[in-house]
Protein backbone atom coordinates (compact mmCIF):
# COMPACT_ATOMS: atom_id res chain seq x y z
CA UNK A 1 0.00 0.00 0.00
CA UNK A 2 1.21 3.77 -0.87
CA UNK A 3 2.00 6.07 2.08
CA UNK A 4 -0.91 8.45 1.52
CA UNK A 5 -3.41 5.55 1.82
CA UNK A 6 -1.68 4.13 4.89
CA UNK A 7 -2.05 7.16 6.65
CA UNK A 8 -4.76 7.56 5.72
CA UNK A 9 -8.46 7.44 8.04
CA UNK A 10 -9.78 4.84 5.49
CA UNK A 11 -8.36 2.34 6.96
CA UNK A 12 -9.94 2.51 10.45
CA UNK A 13 -13.14 1.18 10.28
CA UNK A 14 -14.74 3.16 13.74
CA UNK A 15 -14.83 5.81 11.20
CA UNK A 16 -17.05 4.34 9.20
CA UNK A 17 -19.24 3.69 12.32
CA UNK A 18 -18.86 7.45 13.45
CA UNK A 19 -18.09 8.99 9.97
CA UNK A 20 -18.21 12.94 11.20
CA UNK A 21 -15.80 12.17 14.64
CA UNK A 22 -12.78 14.06 14.94
CA UNK A 23 -10.58 12.12 17.66
CA UNK A 24 -8.26 13.93 19.47
CA UNK A 25 -7.78 11.26 22.31
CA UNK A 26 -4.82 8.81 21.18
CA UNK A 27 -2.66 9.31 24.04
CA UNK A 28 -5.69 7.64 25.81
CA UNK A 29 -5.80 5.12 22.95
CA UNK A 30 -5.59 4.88 19.25
CA UNK A 31 -8.03 3.75 17.12
CA UNK A 32 -7.07 0.10 15.24
CA UNK A 33 -7.05 0.10 11.26
CA UNK A 34 -8.66 -3.16 9.32
CA UNK A 35 -5.35 -4.31 8.80
CA UNK A 36 -5.09 -5.18 12.77
CA UNK A 37 -8.72 -6.06 13.31
CA UNK A 38 -8.73 -8.85 10.83
CA UNK A 39 -5.14 -10.10 11.45
CA UNK A 40 -7.03 -11.49 15.44
CA UNK A 41 -9.97 -11.98 13.43
CA UNK A 42 -8.09 -14.44 11.47
CA UNK A 43 -6.18 -15.85 13.79
CA UNK A 44 -9.49 -16.92 16.17
CA UNK A 45 -10.80 -18.43 12.62
CA UNK A 46 -7.30 -20.13 11.30
CA UNK A 47 -4.83 -20.86 13.78
CA UNK A 48 -6.64 -21.16 17.49
CA UNK A 49 -5.47 -23.05 19.97
CA UNK A 50 -3.43 -23.30 23.38
CA UNK A 51 0.00 -21.62 22.66
CA UNK A 52 2.85 -23.92 24.25
CA UNK A 53 0.88 -26.99 25.46
CA UNK A 54 -0.39 -29.27 22.96
CA UNK A 55 1.19 -31.83 20.83
CA UNK A 56 -0.86 -31.62 17.76
CA UNK A 57 -0.67 -29.16 14.29
CA UNK A 58 -3.21 -26.17 15.50
CA UNK A 59 -0.99 -26.02 18.83
CA UNK A 60 1.97 -25.43 17.20
CA UNK A 61 0.35 -22.71 14.76
CA UNK A 62 -1.17 -20.92 17.59
CA UNK A 63 2.70 -21.17 19.17
CA UNK A 64 4.38 -19.91 15.99
CA UNK A 65 1.88 -16.91 15.98
CA UNK A 66 2.52 -15.90 19.48
CA UNK A 67 6.28 -16.65 19.17
CA UNK A 68 6.28 -14.86 15.76
CA UNK A 69 4.66 -11.81 17.55
CA UNK A 70 7.71 -11.71 20.00
CA UNK A 71 10.12 -11.71 17.85
CA UNK A 72 8.66 -8.74 15.54
CA UNK A 73 8.88 -7.05 19.02
CA UNK A 74 12.16 -7.63 19.34
CA UNK A 75 13.14 -6.21 15.97
CA UNK A 76 10.87 -3.47 16.56
CA UNK A 77 12.31 -2.10 19.75
CA UNK A 78 16.15 -3.35 18.65
CA UNK A 79 16.49 -5.87 21.62
CA UNK A 80 19.30 -8.67 21.71
CA UNK A 81 16.92 -11.57 22.10
CA UNK A 82 13.64 -12.82 22.60
CA UNK A 83 14.29 -13.28 26.10
CA UNK A 84 13.81 -9.58 27.10
CA UNK A 85 10.48 -9.55 25.66
CA UNK A 86 7.85 -10.40 28.29
CA UNK A 87 4.13 -10.08 27.01
CA UNK A 88 2.13 -8.29 29.85
CA UNK A 89 -1.62 -6.94 29.48
CA UNK A 90 -0.73 -3.26 29.07
CA UNK A 91 2.57 -0.59 30.30
CA UNK A 92 0.89 -0.66 33.79
CA UNK A 93 1.11 -4.43 34.42
CA UNK A 94 5.02 -4.19 33.09
CA UNK A 95 5.65 -1.54 35.50
CA UNK A 96 4.09 -3.82 38.51
CA UNK A 97 6.09 -6.75 37.25
CA UNK A 98 9.28 -5.31 37.56
CA UNK A 99 8.00 -3.38 40.95
CA UNK A 100 7.03 -6.59 42.65
CA UNK A 101 9.68 -8.78 41.12
CA UNK A 102 12.60 -6.77 41.14
CA UNK A 103 11.47 -4.48 42.97
CA UNK A 104 11.24 -7.05 46.12
CA UNK A 105 14.60 -8.53 45.68
CA UNK A 106 16.49 -5.42 44.96
CA UNK A 107 15.03 -2.47 47.16
CA UNK A 108 15.97 -2.43 51.20
CA UNK A 109 14.78 -0.34 54.01
CA UNK A 110 16.27 3.09 53.27
CA UNK A 111 16.78 3.08 49.92
CA UNK A 112 15.95 5.52 47.62
CA UNK A 113 13.37 5.63 44.40
CA UNK A 114 13.36 8.56 42.03
CA UNK A 115 10.59 9.38 40.04
CA UNK A 116 9.83 12.36 37.62
CA UNK A 117 7.13 14.24 39.37
CA UNK A 118 5.54 14.51 35.71
CA UNK A 119 4.79 10.27 35.74
CA UNK A 120 1.47 8.60 35.00
CA UNK A 121 0.01 6.73 37.80
CA UNK A 122 1.03 4.07 36.47
CA UNK A 123 4.52 4.63 37.00
CA UNK A 124 4.78 6.16 40.35
CA UNK A 125 1.56 4.17 42.31
CA UNK A 126 3.70 0.57 41.89
CA UNK A 127 6.93 2.72 43.39
CA UNK A 128 4.93 4.05 46.31
CA UNK A 129 3.68 0.76 47.17
CA UNK A 130 7.09 -1.01 46.76
CA UNK A 131 8.44 1.72 48.65
CA UNK A 132 6.04 1.28 51.65
CA UNK A 133 6.49 -2.30 52.17
CA UNK A 134 10.04 -2.19 52.18
CA UNK A 135 10.52 1.43 54.03
CA UNK A 136 12.15 2.87 51.04
CA UNK A 137 11.66 6.59 49.88
CA UNK A 138 10.08 7.84 47.06
CA UNK A 139 12.17 11.11 45.62
CA UNK A 140 10.48 13.12 43.06
CA UNK A 141 12.55 14.78 40.20
CA UNK A 142 11.45 17.88 39.53
CA UNK A 143 10.87 19.40 35.97
CA UNK A 144 10.63 23.37 34.37
CA UNK A 145 7.02 24.77 34.36
CA UNK A 146 7.13 23.75 30.26
CA UNK A 147 8.10 20.51 31.47
CA UNK A 148 12.09 19.97 30.56
CA UNK A 149 14.17 17.73 32.89
CA UNK A 150 17.56 18.36 32.91
CA UNK A 151 21.27 16.17 33.02
CA UNK A 152 22.14 18.23 36.07
CA UNK A 153 19.15 17.99 38.09
CA UNK A 154 18.85 13.88 37.42
CA UNK A 155 22.84 14.44 38.84
CA UNK A 156 22.03 16.37 41.68
CA UNK A 157 18.94 14.33 42.75
CA UNK A 158 20.89 11.09 42.82
CA UNK A 159 22.64 9.80 45.39
CA UNK A 160 24.20 6.57 46.29
CA UNK A 161 20.93 5.34 47.60
CA UNK A 162 19.08 5.90 44.98
CA UNK A 163 18.49 2.24 43.73
CA UNK A 164 16.01 2.81 40.54
CA UNK A 165 14.92 6.19 38.67
CA UNK A 166 11.76 5.64 36.47
CA UNK A 167 10.74 8.32 33.89
CA UNK A 168 8.67 8.53 30.65
CA UNK A 169 10.06 8.82 27.37
CA UNK A 170 7.45 11.04 26.31
CA UNK A 171 5.22 12.58 29.42
CA UNK A 172 1.24 12.02 28.55
CA UNK A 173 0.91 15.70 29.73
CA UNK A 174 3.75 17.62 28.08
CA UNK A 175 4.57 15.50 24.97
CA UNK A 176 7.85 16.53 25.51
CA UNK A 177 10.66 14.01 24.48
CA UNK A 178 13.13 13.65 27.50
CA UNK A 179 16.80 12.84 26.69
CA UNK A 180 16.38 9.16 27.92
CA UNK A 181 20.05 8.36 26.67
CA UNK A 182 21.80 11.07 28.74
CA UNK A 183 20.31 9.99 31.85
CA UNK A 184 20.69 6.14 30.98
CA UNK A 185 24.68 7.23 31.38
CA UNK A 186 23.87 9.28 34.58
CA UNK A 187 22.23 6.76 36.10
CA UNK A 188 24.46 3.58 35.30
CA UNK A 189 27.43 5.86 36.45
CA UNK A 190 26.07 5.83 39.70
CA UNK A 191 24.92 2.01 39.61
CA UNK A 192 21.24 3.04 39.49
CA UNK A 193 18.37 0.86 37.10
CA UNK A 194 16.64 2.89 35.32
CA UNK A 195 13.00 1.94 33.65
CA UNK A 196 11.58 4.10 30.98
CA UNK A 197 8.14 4.08 30.46
CA UNK A 198 7.39 3.93 26.77
CA UNK A 199 3.28 3.78 26.53
CA UNK A 200 3.81 7.50 24.64
CA UNK A 201 6.77 7.19 23.18
CA UNK A 202 7.05 3.71 21.30
CA UNK A 203 3.74 4.70 19.14
CA UNK A 204 5.32 7.95 17.77
CA UNK A 205 9.26 7.43 17.64
CA UNK A 206 11.82 4.74 16.42
CA UNK A 207 12.51 3.60 20.11
CA UNK A 208 15.96 1.10 19.88
CA UNK A 209 16.47 -0.06 23.44
CA UNK A 210 20.44 -0.70 22.84
CA UNK A 211 20.61 2.61 22.08
CA UNK A 212 18.97 4.11 24.61
CA UNK A 213 20.78 1.70 27.15
CA UNK A 214 17.93 1.32 29.50
CA UNK A 215 17.38 -1.47 32.13
CA UNK A 216 13.78 -1.57 30.89
CA UNK A 217 10.94 -0.42 28.83
CA UNK A 218 7.23 -0.93 29.22
CA UNK A 219 4.66 -0.22 26.81
CA UNK A 220 1.05 -0.90 25.66
CA UNK A 221 -0.43 -2.50 21.76
CA UNK A 222 -3.56 -0.35 22.44
CA UNK A 223 -1.88 3.09 22.42
CA UNK A 224 0.14 2.09 18.85
CA UNK A 225 -3.04 0.76 16.56
CA UNK A 226 -3.01 -2.84 18.42
CA UNK A 227 -5.35 -4.21 20.95
CA UNK A 228 -6.55 -3.68 24.29
CA UNK A 229 -5.55 -5.92 26.78
CA UNK A 230 -1.68 -6.37 25.27
CA UNK A 231 1.69 -5.12 26.91
CA UNK A 232 5.26 -5.44 26.62
CA UNK A 233 7.80 -5.10 29.01
CA UNK A 234 11.21 -5.02 27.57
CA UNK A 235 14.56 -6.12 30.14
CA UNK A 236 17.62 -6.79 29.98
CA UNK A 237 18.18 -10.37 30.02
CA UNK A 238 21.07 -10.06 32.72
CA UNK A 239 18.50 -8.54 35.10
CA UNK A 240 15.73 -10.38 33.97
CA UNK A 241 17.75 -13.65 34.45
CA UNK A 242 18.48 -13.12 38.38
CA UNK A 243 14.23 -11.97 39.02
CA UNK A 244 11.85 -14.17 41.06
CA UNK A 245 8.64 -14.73 39.30
CA UNK A 246 5.52 -12.65 39.06
CA UNK A 247 2.69 -14.97 38.96
CA UNK A 248 2.95 -18.08 39.14
CA UNK A 249 0.67 -21.20 37.57
CA UNK A 250 0.88 -22.89 34.40
CA UNK A 251 3.44 -22.35 31.68
CA UNK A 252 5.92 -20.66 33.52
CA UNK A 253 7.36 -24.26 35.18
CA UNK A 254 10.09 -26.36 34.39
CA UNK A 255 9.37 -29.22 36.59
CA UNK A 256 6.89 -29.08 39.59
CA UNK A 257 6.71 -31.46 42.44
CA UNK A 258 5.41 -31.47 45.73
CA UNK A 259 7.55 -29.29 47.76
CA UNK A 260 8.07 -26.67 44.75
CA UNK A 261 9.04 -25.69 41.21
CA UNK A 262 11.78 -24.76 39.20
CA UNK A 263 10.58 -22.49 36.73
CA UNK A 264 10.74 -22.36 33.27
CA UNK A 265 13.22 -20.25 31.02
CA UNK A 266 12.96 -16.36 30.10
CA UNK A 267 10.84 -15.10 28.70
CA UNK A 268 8.02 -17.86 29.44
CA UNK A 269 9.22 -17.58 33.39
CA UNK A 270 7.03 -14.35 33.39
CA UNK A 271 3.76 -15.47 31.48
CA UNK A 272 1.81 -17.46 33.57
CA UNK A 273 -1.58 -19.25 33.10
CA UNK A 274 -3.02 -19.08 29.28
CA UNK A 275 -1.68 -15.92 27.30
CA UNK A 276 -2.87 -13.23 24.91
CA UNK A 277 -2.04 -15.28 21.43
CA UNK A 278 -5.24 -13.30 19.96
CA UNK A 279 -3.94 -10.07 21.16
CA UNK A 280 0.20 -10.61 20.56
CA UNK A 281 -1.23 -11.24 16.60
CA UNK A 282 -2.87 -7.92 16.61
CA UNK A 283 0.68 -6.24 18.01
CA UNK A 284 2.27 -8.26 15.32
CA UNK A 285 0.28 -6.54 12.99
CA UNK A 286 0.13 -2.89 14.62
CA UNK A 287 4.25 -3.53 14.09
CA UNK A 288 3.85 -4.29 10.26
CA UNK A 289 1.80 -1.38 10.02
CA UNK A 290 3.94 1.03 11.20
CA UNK A 291 7.00 -0.31 9.71
CA UNK A 292 4.95 0.06 6.00
CA UNK A 293 4.47 3.04 6.85
CA UNK A 294 7.63 4.29 8.34
CA UNK A 295 8.23 6.78 11.01
CA UNK A 296 9.85 8.95 9.27
CA UNK A 297 6.47 9.39 7.71
CA UNK A 298 4.24 9.23 10.90
CA UNK A 299 6.69 11.65 12.61
CA UNK A 300 6.70 13.87 9.50
CA UNK A 301 2.75 13.36 9.66
CA UNK A 302 2.06 14.45 13.17
CA UNK A 303 4.47 16.93 13.91
CA UNK A 304 3.03 18.93 10.57
CA UNK A 305 -0.51 18.21 12.20
CA UNK A 306 0.82 19.38 15.68
CA UNK A 307 2.10 22.60 14.32
CA UNK A 308 -1.47 23.40 12.47
CA UNK A 309 -3.14 22.74 16.21
CA UNK A 310 -0.60 24.71 17.90
CA UNK A 311 -0.46 27.78 15.74
CA UNK A 312 -4.35 27.66 15.91
CA UNK A 313 -4.31 27.55 19.43
CA UNK A 314 -1.96 30.20 19.81
CA UNK A 315 -4.24 32.52 18.02
CA UNK A 316 -6.97 32.44 20.74
CA UNK A 317 -5.93 34.57 23.64
CA UNK A 318 -7.88 32.88 26.70
CA UNK A 319 -5.81 29.68 25.49
CA UNK A 320 -2.87 28.77 27.87
CA UNK A 321 -0.86 25.54 26.48
CA UNK A 322 0.99 23.81 29.23
CA UNK A 323 4.58 22.68 28.09
CA UNK A 324 6.91 23.77 25.33
CA UNK A 325 7.02 26.87 23.05
CA UNK A 326 7.61 25.25 20.25
CA UNK A 327 4.73 22.75 18.90
CA UNK A 328 7.86 19.82 17.69
CA UNK A 329 8.44 19.48 21.41
CA UNK A 330 4.91 18.34 21.44
CA UNK A 331 4.45 14.50 19.63
CA UNK A 332 1.09 15.10 19.03
CA UNK A 333 0.01 16.10 22.86
CA UNK A 334 -1.74 19.69 23.33
CA UNK A 335 -2.72 19.72 27.12
CA UNK A 336 -4.46 23.33 27.66
CA UNK A 337 -6.57 25.30 30.19
CA UNK A 338 -8.80 28.09 29.08
CA UNK A 339 -9.62 30.46 31.66
CA UNK A 340 -12.92 30.42 33.36
CA UNK A 341 -13.85 27.39 31.89
CA UNK A 342 -13.43 24.23 33.83
CA UNK A 343 -11.92 21.27 31.52
CA UNK A 344 -14.84 18.69 32.39
CA UNK A 345 -17.02 21.45 30.68
CA UNK A 346 -14.39 22.23 27.63
CA UNK A 347 -14.61 18.25 27.14
CA UNK A 348 -18.43 18.47 26.89
CA UNK A 349 -18.21 21.24 24.42
CA UNK A 350 -16.14 19.91 22.03
CA UNK A 351 -18.46 16.41 22.69
CA UNK A 352 -21.54 17.81 21.49
CA UNK A 353 -19.21 18.84 18.14
CA UNK A 354 -18.42 15.50 18.01
CA UNK A 355 -14.91 16.19 18.71
CA UNK A 356 -13.51 13.60 21.40
CA UNK A 357 -11.04 15.52 23.82
CA UNK A 358 -10.15 14.22 27.50
CA UNK A 359 -9.89 16.08 30.00
CA UNK A 360 -8.96 15.88 34.12
CA UNK A 361 -5.63 15.03 35.27
CA UNK A 362 -4.82 12.67 33.14
CA UNK A 363 -3.69 10.30 35.58
CA UNK A 364 -0.63 12.58 36.58
CA UNK A 365 -2.02 14.05 39.69
CA UNK A 366 1.47 15.47 41.12
CA UNK A 367 2.38 16.79 38.32
CA UNK A 368 -0.80 18.91 38.25
CA UNK A 369 -0.42 19.58 41.92
CA UNK A 370 3.30 20.58 40.72
CA UNK A 371 1.94 23.25 37.95
CA UNK A 372 -0.81 24.44 40.40
CA UNK A 373 -3.50 23.63 38.34
CA UNK A 374 -6.55 21.06 39.04
CA UNK A 375 -6.95 20.22 35.81
CA UNK A 376 -6.45 20.34 32.19
CA UNK A 377 -7.88 19.42 29.14
CA UNK A 378 -5.87 17.15 26.02
CA UNK A 379 -5.79 17.04 22.76
CA UNK A 380 -3.69 14.20 21.34
CA UNK A 381 -3.40 13.19 17.81
CA UNK A 382 -1.98 10.53 15.62
CA UNK A 383 -0.69 10.26 11.81
CA UNK A 384 -4.22 8.92 10.77
CA UNK A 385 -5.82 12.45 12.07
CA UNK A 386 -6.17 15.04 9.03
CA UNK A 387 -6.39 18.85 8.75
CA UNK A 388 -10.07 18.40 8.79
CA UNK A 389 -9.77 16.99 12.45
CA UNK A 390 -7.16 19.95 13.51
CA UNK A 391 -9.21 23.23 11.71
CA UNK A 392 -12.47 21.92 13.59
CA UNK A 393 -11.12 21.06 16.68
CA UNK A 394 -9.17 25.72 16.86
CA UNK A 395 -12.68 26.60 15.62
CA UNK A 396 -14.69 24.90 18.48
CA UNK A 397 -12.02 26.12 21.04
CA UNK A 398 -12.53 29.14 19.55
CA UNK A 399 -15.93 28.94 20.35
CA UNK A 400 -15.93 27.42 24.26
CA UNK A 401 -15.79 30.63 25.93
CA UNK A 402 -18.62 32.05 24.28
CA UNK A 403 -20.77 28.77 24.68
CA UNK A 404 -20.24 29.02 28.24
CA UNK A 405 -21.86 32.46 28.54
CA UNK A 406 -19.06 35.11 27.87
CA UNK A 407 -19.65 37.47 26.12
CA UNK A 408 -17.43 39.07 23.11
CA UNK B 1 -21.61 12.94 20.89
CA UNK B 2 -24.20 14.20 23.26
CA UNK B 3 -26.26 17.86 22.66
CA UNK B 4 -24.74 20.72 23.99
CA UNK B 5 -26.49 21.22 27.24
CA UNK B 6 -25.09 24.99 27.98
CA UNK B 7 -28.15 26.31 28.18
CA UNK B 8 -28.63 29.81 29.18
CA UNK B 9 -29.74 28.95 32.36
CA UNK B 10 -26.81 27.25 33.19
CA UNK B 11 -24.09 29.52 31.93
CA UNK B 12 -25.85 32.51 33.78
CA UNK B 13 -26.11 30.51 37.53
CA UNK B 14 -22.16 29.65 36.40
CA UNK B 15 -20.93 33.14 36.15
CA UNK B 16 -23.40 35.25 37.73
CA UNK B 17 -24.20 33.15 40.94
CA UNK B 18 -26.52 34.71 43.14
CA UNK B 19 -25.86 32.29 46.41
CA UNK B 20 -21.91 32.30 45.92
CA UNK B 21 -20.31 33.85 49.33
CA UNK B 22 -19.88 33.34 52.58
CA UNK B 23 -23.21 33.53 55.32
CA UNK B 24 -22.06 34.51 58.55
CA UNK B 25 -25.54 33.52 59.86
CA UNK B 26 -25.22 29.94 58.92
CA UNK B 27 -26.47 27.55 61.63
CA UNK B 28 -24.72 25.02 59.84
CA UNK B 29 -22.32 24.15 56.69
CA UNK B 30 -21.04 21.31 55.02
CA UNK B 31 -18.20 20.51 53.03
CA UNK B 32 -18.79 17.71 49.60
CA UNK B 33 -16.30 17.48 47.29
CA UNK B 34 -15.90 15.06 43.70
CA UNK B 35 -12.57 13.92 44.22
CA UNK B 36 -12.08 12.62 40.71
CA UNK B 37 -12.89 15.94 39.07
CA UNK B 38 -11.83 18.15 41.56
CA UNK B 39 -15.69 20.04 42.40
CA UNK B 40 -15.01 21.38 45.95
CA UNK B 41 -17.91 23.21 47.58
CA UNK B 42 -19.04 24.52 50.78
CA UNK B 43 -22.97 24.82 51.67
CA UNK B 44 -23.78 26.71 54.04
CA UNK B 45 -27.67 26.98 55.72
CA UNK B 46 -29.11 29.31 58.60
CA UNK B 47 -32.50 27.18 59.58
CA UNK B 48 -34.47 28.73 62.01
CA UNK B 49 -38.24 27.95 63.46
CA UNK B 50 -38.30 24.78 61.30
CA UNK B 51 -37.54 27.02 57.70
CA UNK B 52 -34.70 27.29 55.80
CA UNK B 53 -34.05 31.07 55.80
CA UNK B 54 -30.74 31.58 54.05
CA UNK B 55 -28.20 29.72 52.12
CA UNK B 56 -24.91 30.22 50.45
CA UNK B 57 -22.17 28.39 49.15
CA UNK B 58 -18.49 28.64 48.11
CA UNK B 59 -15.93 26.73 46.38
CA UNK B 60 -15.07 25.62 43.11
CA UNK B 61 -15.53 23.68 40.20
CA UNK B 62 -17.30 23.19 36.66
CA UNK B 63 -20.00 24.85 35.49
CA UNK B 64 -22.46 22.60 36.68
CA UNK B 65 -21.63 21.78 40.19
CA UNK B 66 -21.06 25.63 40.87
CA UNK B 67 -24.65 26.20 38.63
CA UNK B 68 -26.52 23.48 39.91
CA UNK B 69 -25.89 24.42 43.63
CA UNK B 70 -26.80 27.83 42.90
CA UNK B 71 -30.25 26.74 41.15
CA UNK B 72 -30.58 24.57 44.33
CA UNK B 73 -30.40 27.00 46.54
CA UNK B 74 -32.73 28.79 44.89
CA UNK B 75 -35.01 26.62 44.97
CA UNK B 76 -34.52 25.68 48.54
CA UNK B 77 -34.63 28.86 50.55
CA UNK B 78 -37.73 29.67 52.23
CA UNK B 79 -38.72 25.88 52.43
CA UNK B 80 -38.62 23.54 55.10
CA UNK B 81 -36.77 20.99 55.55
CA UNK B 82 -39.29 18.18 54.40
CA UNK B 83 -39.46 20.40 51.43
CA UNK B 84 -36.09 20.42 50.74
CA UNK B 85 -35.65 16.75 50.73
CA UNK B 86 -38.85 16.10 48.65
CA UNK B 87 -36.88 18.50 45.99
CA UNK B 88 -33.83 16.53 46.39
CA UNK B 89 -35.54 13.32 45.75
CA UNK B 90 -37.04 15.25 42.96
CA UNK B 91 -33.27 15.85 41.25
CA UNK B 92 -31.93 12.51 41.70
CA UNK B 93 -34.84 10.93 40.10
CA UNK B 94 -34.43 13.75 37.45
CA UNK B 95 -30.70 12.90 36.79
CA UNK B 96 -30.92 9.10 36.87
CA UNK B 97 -33.53 9.63 34.12
CA UNK B 98 -36.63 8.16 35.89
CA UNK B 99 -38.78 11.78 36.48
CA UNK B 100 -42.35 12.49 35.09
CA UNK B 101 -43.55 15.92 33.65
CA UNK B 102 -44.89 17.09 36.30
CA UNK B 103 -42.85 16.11 38.48
CA UNK B 104 -40.15 17.83 36.18
CA UNK B 105 -42.40 21.02 36.30
CA UNK B 106 -42.11 21.41 40.14
CA UNK B 107 -38.35 21.30 40.01
CA UNK B 108 -38.00 25.09 37.73
CA UNK B 109 -35.03 25.65 36.37
CA UNK B 110 -33.13 22.68 37.78
CA UNK B 111 -35.01 20.92 35.28
CA UNK B 112 -32.54 22.33 33.15
CA UNK B 113 -30.36 20.20 34.09
CA UNK B 114 -32.49 17.19 33.12
CA UNK B 115 -29.82 16.13 30.12
CA UNK B 116 -27.08 15.65 32.39
CA UNK B 117 -28.65 12.15 32.85
CA UNK B 118 -27.49 11.15 29.77
CA UNK B 119 -23.67 12.48 30.90
CA UNK B 120 -23.17 9.51 33.25
CA UNK B 121 -19.75 10.95 33.75
CA UNK B 122 -20.79 14.10 34.93
CA UNK B 123 -24.01 13.35 37.20
CA UNK B 124 -22.18 13.15 40.26
CA UNK B 125 -21.37 17.58 39.14
CA UNK B 126 -25.13 18.31 38.96
CA UNK B 127 -25.24 16.32 41.96
CA UNK B 128 -22.59 17.72 44.38
CA UNK B 129 -24.63 20.60 45.68
CA UNK B 130 -27.91 17.94 46.23
CA UNK B 131 -25.43 15.03 47.60
CA UNK B 132 -24.49 18.01 50.73
CA UNK B 133 -27.44 19.24 50.59
CA UNK B 134 -28.49 15.82 52.08
CA UNK B 135 -25.83 15.77 54.68
CA UNK B 136 -26.91 18.74 55.74
CA UNK B 137 -30.73 17.59 56.07
CA UNK B 138 -29.44 14.74 58.44
CA UNK B 139 -27.87 16.83 60.72
CA UNK B 140 -29.11 17.06 64.40
CA UNK B 141 -29.31 21.20 64.30
CA UNK B 142 -31.91 20.91 60.91
CA UNK B 143 -33.80 17.91 62.53
CA UNK B 144 -34.02 19.99 66.08
CA UNK B 145 -35.23 23.10 64.70
CA UNK B 146 -37.49 20.65 63.00
CA UNK B 147 -38.88 19.96 65.91
CA UNK B 148 -38.75 22.83 67.82
CA UNK B 149 -41.32 24.59 65.67
CA UNK B 150 -44.55 23.09 66.89
C1 LIG C 1 2.81 7.77 30.05
C2 LIG C 1 1.86 6.63 30.32
N1 LIG C 1 2.27 5.60 31.06
C3 LIG C 1 1.48 4.55 31.32
C4 LIG C 1 0.19 4.50 30.85
C5 LIG C 1 -0.66 3.33 31.20
O1 LIG C 1 -0.98 2.58 30.10
P1 LIG C 1 -2.01 1.38 30.25
O2 LIG C 1 -3.27 1.97 30.79
O3 LIG C 1 -2.17 0.86 28.86
O4 LIG C 1 -1.40 0.39 31.18
C6 LIG C 1 -0.28 5.56 30.07
C7 LIG C 1 -1.66 5.53 29.51
O5 LIG C 1 -2.59 6.15 29.88
C8 LIG C 1 0.57 6.65 29.80
O6 LIG C 1 0.14 7.70 29.08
Amino acid sequence: MMNKELLSKQNFPVFDAYPGLAYLDNSATQQKPRQVIEAVNRYYCEENANPLRGLYELSVKATDAYEGARTAVKGFIGAKSEKEIIFTRNASESLNLIAYSWGRENIKADDEILVAVSEHHSDLLPWQILAKQKGAVIRYLECSQSGEYTAQALRKALTPKTKLFAVAQISNVFGRLNPIKEFTDICHENKTVIVCDGAQSVPHIPVDVQELGVDFLAFSAHKMLGPMGMGVLYGKEELLEKMPPFLSGGEMIEYVTREGATYAELPHKFEAGTVNAGGAVGLKAAIDYINELGFEAIERREDELTKLAFEGMKKIPYVNIIGADDPHDHHGILTFTIEGVHPHDIAAVFDSENIAIRAGHHCAQPLHQFLGVQSTARMSLAFYNDEKDIERFVSVLGSVRRKMGYGG
Amino acid sequence: MADNFYGEVLTDHNLHPQHKHELDCATCSQHGVNPSCGDDIVLNLEVRNGIIENGSFTGSGCAISQASADIMLDLIIGKTPEEAEHYKELFMKMISGGITDEELEELEEASALQSISKMPARVKCAALGWRTLETLLNFKEVKNEDINKG
